[in-house]
């Protein structure tokens, strides 16, 4: 089945448009490639691709070239909650590794892959801006911060009861800054 | 309490609502610039001696002054909002905590450049607070303050959040045009410079969220008022975040010409080392920015207090200083191992390298690679000098300043730390463990 956005996504993309100037819709296309992965499979598929290249009236390589060089955009099929932890210096200096082997531990997969039950791909990532709360991890737009084992336990408790979902942060996981200061 | 030019009003709850925004006398800026002309704003914020607080720290009332005005193309004002430099996370604190202040400063800048139409170059990751900014962009336009016609004034805006999709590059701000443009992050040759040529050819003036942020203060009480704060040629307040092996990490607005050392120690900033560990090292300016151990950065090579300003924190060169750059301020106690975390830096550039340009887009890989084997006991002794030679080779030989930001905190590491690269080579027995300790005796610190 080809890709096919939904009608609300569809008069959303021309509201989109109309943000940037005569001719110049292809600035839409990250914003467009955004929405294509949330809604058209996890994934950027060379189909998802084309369609996306189809709405904007562009040649496809202008989407393949652009899809390949930004990290947030997958283009293999990833578990339905992708664990990126930070790796960068200030994480590093207190303790990321720790936390990824801890995750690739607890769910029993190497980096990149998929646990069994689809749910879960852990990746590693550069700095997100967020190392006064190191270490941390982003799991969909949710900055999960001042990760100690045991948070990470509760995260993902919560993300298997689905109470902690990708894209509607719960506060109790702090997803807003801590006052300065505050330990964990 | 020092003073709070930018976090005032951080800790009202609800803050980054409108009412409480406004009741607060926030927007006042606007109704105040409405009725100056373009260029005095420009005048005032020349006169403030403001400096890009992204991290080049070029005059922000200058970049303004350049921008071609005898052009018929419309010209366009360009939040950068793409925060990625490892160490930096004040523009988040800021937007997220005081959103409406970046959309006041937008307004303002945006009337004085005689631009109708701006965009905030949001990191993608930062998808929350974008969605935050939208919120209150929707609330400054019912209220008047965006649009048509703002405030009867005949100025109209209309201003965009744009996320990006994770790319360090695209912080460059000809990378973030290109970006912006629906292209991959390539930084742009220059000239022409964004002034006279940037998003779709328009001229165009690009400025991060802090330097927008301040210039409502800037307004509402003169660009002479803001030039008294700080020293010398650093003036203002500076948002310093701090992250490590400190007791309290955060985002800390400061007034330019704080010691070091105070900035460490105090209980209202970092609150001294952590654990009862002693200080090592700093990165005191974001990754990009050399190294300094314990010693230097507390004071200058003469033996000066080292102060939190432009000019202190590049005093001695990069032989014995350093930079405010971004004011990410990275501390790291006896704990830790340089090598590896210079190993680290390196993956992060070799990672963030867009290609274009060989010397870095090669030169950054080869760097990880040798740092990589000194750091777990493979390393020769020719390696070290095989680094500094290749850091010689990136800098200054690329379209854009990621080379340099790759090659300058390994040069520094070996500048400053030299003694404990060659513990790795002459001791793999030990550095193979991964938890290995390295105490340095800082009397062998080749200066």
């Amino acid at each position: 089945m080809s890709p096919q956005f939904s009608p609300s996504t569809l008069a959303n993309i021309e509201t989109l448009k109309r943000r940037y100037p005569d001719g110049q819709s292809k600035s839409a296309l990250l914003p467009i490639l955004h929405m294509a992965q949330g809604e058209l499979g996890g994934h950027l598929s060379r189909e998802v691709m084309d369609y996306v290249a189809s709405i904007l009236n562009i040649q496809p390589i202008e989407v393949y070239e652009v899809a390949t060089f930004y990290t947030m955009f997958h283009l293999q099929p990833t578990g339905k909650y992708i664990l990126e932890v930070c790796r960068t210096g200030p994480c590093s200096l207190v303790g990321a590794e720790k936390i990824i082997e801890y995750l690739k531990q607890k769910l029993g997969v190497e980096l990149n892959q998929i646990t069994p039950d689809g749910l879960f791909t852990i990746k590693e990532v550069e700095c997100l801006a967020s190392c006064g709360s190191a270490p941390m991890l982003q799991v969909g737009e949710c900055y999960v911060e001042h990760l100690t084992e045991a948070k990470v336990d509760e995260m993902l408790a919560a993300l298997k009861a689905g109470s902690l979902s990708g894209h509607e942060p719960n506060p109790k996981h702090s997803i807003l800054f801590r006052t300065r200061g505050e330990t964990a | 309490m020092p003073r709070q030019l930018l976090l005032e009003n951080q800790d009202v709850p609800n803050i980054h609502q409108f009412d409480v925004y406004r009741q607060l006398g926030g927007y006042t800026s606007v109704e105040r610039a409405l009725n100056m002309q373009p260029l005095d704003i420009v005048e005032e914020v020349k006169k403030s001696g403001i400096r890009g607080r992204g991290g080049a720290g070029f005059s922000t009332g200058m970049k303004w002054s350049f921008l071609d005005r005898k052009s018929e193309k419309p010209r366009y004002l360009v939040c950068n909002a793409d925060e990625s430099e490892p160490g930096t996370f004040k523009d988040r604190y800021l937007m997220e905590k005081i959103p409406h202040r970046l959309i006041e400063g937008m307004i303002v800048s945006s009337y004085a450049l005689g631009a109708n139409r701006a965009y905030i170059y949001i990191r993608g990751e930062l998808m929350w607070i974008a969605k935050r900014l939208e919120r209150a962009i929707g609330e400054a336009k019912e209220a008047g303050l965006l649009g048509e016609n703002i405030l009867g004034s005949g100025f109209s805006l209309d201003l965009v959040v744009h996320p990006g999709a994770g790319a360090y590059i695209c912080g460059e701000e000809s990378a973030l045009l290109e970006s912006l443009e629906g292209k991959r992050g390539y930084p742009r040759l220059k000239p022409p410079f964004p002034a006279i040529s940037g998003l779709y050819g328009c001229p165009t003036v690009i400025n991060n969220v802090e330097s927008i942020s301040s210039v409502p203060w800037i307004i509402n009480h003169g660009g002479d008022e803001y030039a008294k704060i700080g020293v010398e040629k650093s003036t203002g307040t500076k948002l310093i975040s701090a992250s490590g092996h400190i007791n309290r990490p955060g985002v800390y607005e400061i007034e330019l010409g704080l010691p070091v050392e105070e900035f460490i120690y105090s209980d209202i900033y970092c609150g001294g080392i952590a654990n009862g560990r002693t200080l090592k090292a700093v990165v005191a300016g974001g990754s990009s920015v050399p190294i300094l151990p314990a010693d230097l950065i507390l004071k200058t090579a003469s033996g000066a207090p080292r102060l939190m300003t432009y000019e202190s924190l590049s005093d001695g060169g990069f032989q014995t200083g350093t930079m405010l750059g971004s004011g990410g301020f990275i501390v790291m106690d006896d704990t830790t191992c340089i090598v590896r975390n210079t190993w680290n830096f390196a993956r992060f550039y070799h990672h963030e390298s867009c290609g274009q340009c060989s010397p870095c887009r090669e030169g950054t890989g080869w760097m990880e690679k040798v740092l990589h084997r000194i750091e777990n006991g493979h390393g020769t002794q020719k390696d070290i000098d095989l680094l500094v030679d290749i850091t010689k080779k990136i800098e200054g030989k690329t379209i854009c300043a990621l080379g340099d930001a790759a090659a300058w905190p390994v040069a520094s590491a070996i500048r400053h730390f030299r003694h404990e690269f060659e513990y790795h080579v002459s001791h793999p027995d030990k550095v193979s463990d991964p938890n290995h300790v390295y105490q340095p005796n800082l009397s062998q610190r080749t200066a």
